[in-house]
């Protein structure tokens, strides 16, 4: 135990400001200011894999480590689409995953936002769209902000998420 | 027939350092199985090649002591009247492999268990287990982390596991499809995305297999620089698995700390390889990018601090009673049963499975280094987590000495594309177990076949049986044990 709290007092805080939002990312405007002022200072998001390769899903996970501090930024991930204010999908929509993702999507209450994060999520990337899959997120639920990179850094996607619950300028 | 005599029968393939093929006959498709399986060895991978004109031919590619042995069996057209006999009673994890290549292919196996794996057009029809009390759980394909889509049915009573089976194919997006409209200088991106966990494992098998095809060896440094990538890959997966499995044990300061640990590893690989996953790094002739004396002397740097500190805090989760109590034998699964299995790689040198292709079949720059290999006999928690603390620190080594000796030269020639029908195989020890690629030239340029197997076909079955006995709260933290690739067997 004295080890731990020892190790813990040497490491200090090691938490980074987070970015502000980045309209280049933008795609839909779905929220007014009244409802950023209430989403913007908490907000609940649910992953979604729909094809991804998991390189994005490792980034996600990086959000969640002491120098991103997701929740000190009062944003943090949930086990349900009931709980999510914002969606996070990942991949291009592969035709096994397609029913569930719009099966989230219907849980997710409203008003509720989505974030499609790198290439895939954006164009389709790599894989477009095939008899497997069916492309990008757009093409399946409604997207607010599509972040591309393959995969987006930490930053990049804190700076999605962030644009996402920003009032448009 | 001993092993030898096929092997001595056999014809050398290009890639890999020790790959042949052979010929053989339906009468003779399981006596080589059989052998192979006699003499230790096992089923690596099984695909089927069907071409547009409707004859097909279906491939297994064995792991022996003395190389990987592909058998290739061809078969008539005849649609579905054509069967080729299953391998399933001599390597289980034959079974799915030969589901999914039926699904892809259209060609069956023998096998009796004629369920889609890949195709998820109709219900799937779960084993069900009958009892007073039974009851069943399934989770997924959306999980509740951010982890990859799957769908596990458990049967349980009270919270004993009775049963559990995996259903996968979720992530299924037409991977081999894909490569074969993709020129095969180019087919590498998409190698490295079919487990983005492990890009440098499979564009690196990709790659081994085009450059052993076109008859261009690969310089030094190239090499050198490559190991670089793949020690880096495997030393960050590791500590991002460090932490989650002490998040899963209910200790928050593990995954804090490691996350921490992952992410100084990370920004320093940024710094200097100019990107964080080293996706499209490894290119056919080479690296993508040169690392400058003073960047590998940075970074030689940071993965000596990192080491330093996973020895203070395996010190501090060796401690920990609350810790030791979750790992120690939870999600057992014993020597014998992971040899039956052909459990590979990290998992199955947890359970005495004492395989590393970076020390039996390397290629260089392994053949130089005397890697270290890490095996424990527990087969649970503890012992996978043992043996992810114990190859970090080999990976700190050999980093430290892969950065400190780069030779010098070209970090890449050019690579011709090879002539149509040339074949070559491909094997990388990536950090959950070994990568193969195989890969079939066209005409022009382009991709015939291209099949990529990850080590994880045969270690989900492993899971359905080291969950048994375990109580359903313990699932997380003993499949986190494991952390297998949906998308790398998806396909």
């Amino acid at each position: 135990m004295l080890k731990t709290l020892r190790k813990i007092a040497s490491i200090g805080l090691v938490s980074e400001l987070p970015p502000g939002p980045d309209e280049l990312l933008r795609v839909r405007r779905a929220l007014d200011d009244r409802i950023a002022a209430v989403l913007g200072r908490a907000l609940c998001i649910r992953h979604v894999d729909a094809g991804s390769c998991n390189g994005c899903e490792l980034e996600i996970q990086s959000l969640s480590n002491p120098y991103y501090n997701l929740e000190g930024c009062n944003i943090r991930f949930v086990a349900s689409p009931r709980h999510a204010d914002l969606l996070l999908v990942t991949g291009p929509v592969v035709k096994n995953m397609e029913a569930a993702l719009k099966r989230v999507y219907a849980a997710a209450p409203d008003p509720k936002l989505v974030v499609a994060l790198g290439d895939c999520g954006c164009t389709g990337g790599i894989l477009g769209e095939c008899p497997a899959s069916l492309g990008r997120v757009s093409n399946v639920i409604p997207v607010d902000v599509a972040v591309p990179g393959c995969p987006p850094s930490p930053v990049r996607i804190l700076q999605g998420i962030v644009t996402a619950i920003s009032p448009p300028v | 027939m001993p092993l030898r005599r096929w092997w001595e029968h056999a014809q050398k393939i290009a890639g890999a350092s020790s790959v042949r093929g052979l010929g053989v006959g339906a009468e003779h498709w399981l006596q080589v199985a059989s052998d192979v399986a006699d003499a230790g060895g096992l089923l690596h991978t099984l695909w089927v090649n069907r071409e547009p004109a409707g004859d097909a031919a279906v491939y297994g590619a064995y792991l022996t002591e003395l190389g990987v042995l592909v058998a290739e069996l061809a078969l008539p057209a005849g649609g579905e009247s054509v069967y080729y006999p299953g391998l399933e009673d001599i390597f289980p994890a034959a079974s799915r492999l030969q589901r999914a290549a039926f699904d892809l292919s259209g060609v069956r196996s023998g096998d009796p268990d004629r369920r889609p794996w890949l195709n998820h057009d109709r219900p799937y029809e779960f084993v069900r287990v009958d009892g007073e009390g039974v009851h069943e759980i399934g989770v997924g394909p959306v999980h509740a982390g951010t982890i990859e889509p799957g769908h596990f049915r458990f049967s349980v009573v009270g919270e004993k596991v009775l049963r559990l089976e995996e259903h996968l194919g979720y992530v299924h997006k037409g991977l081999e499809q894909r490569f074969t409209q993709l020129p095969i200088l180019q087919g590498h991106r998409l190698a490295s995305r079919v487990s983005g966990d492990s890009a440098i494992a499979f564009s690196w098998a990709y790659c081994q297999a085009l450059e052993g095809m076109s008859g261009r060896a690969l310089p030094p440094r190239a090499a050198w620089l490559r190991a670089v990538c793949l020690e880096l890959e495997r030393l960050a997966n590791h500590l991002g698995d460090l932490g989650a499995l002490g998040n899963d044990a209910g200790f928050a300061f593990g995954l804090a700390q490691f996350s921490r640990l992952k992410e100084d590893l990370l920004r320093a690989v940024s710094a200097a390889f100019g990107r964080r996953y080293l996706f499209d790094i490894v290119v056919p002739g080479g690296v993508a990018v040169d690392v400058s004396s003073q960047a590998a002397r940075a970074l030689a740097e940071v993965v000596r601090t990192v080491c330093a500190e996973i020895i203070e805090l395996r010190g501090i989760y060796d401690e920990h009673e609350g810790v030791r109590d979750r790992f120690t034998g939870a999600g057992c699964l014993a020597p014998e049963l992971a040899a039956r299995l052909g459990v590979l790689g990290l998992a199955g040198r947890a359970s005495g499975q004492a395989r590393d292709a970076r020390v039996d079949l390397p290629c260089a720059p392994y053949t130089e280094l005397a890697v270290a290999k890490i095996v424990q006999q527990g087969g649970d928690v503890a012992a996978r987590v043992a043996v992810r603390f114990e190859e970090a620190q080999e990976s700190g080594r050999l980093l430290r000495r892969l950065l400190a000796a780069l030779p010098e030269g070209e970090h890449a020639v050019t690579v011709d594309a090879p002539a149509a029908d040339a074949f070559g195989v491909g094997l990388i020890e990536g950090w959950r177990g070994p990568v193969l690629v195989a890969l079939q030239a066209g005409p022009a340029g382009s991709i015939r076949r291209c099949h990529p197997h990850d080590p994880s076909w045969q270690n989900w079955p492993a899971l359905e049986y080291a969950i048994l006995g375990n109580i359903v709260p313990d699932f997380p933290l003993i499949n986190k044990s494991f952390n297998l690739s949906y998308s790398g067997v998806d396909l």
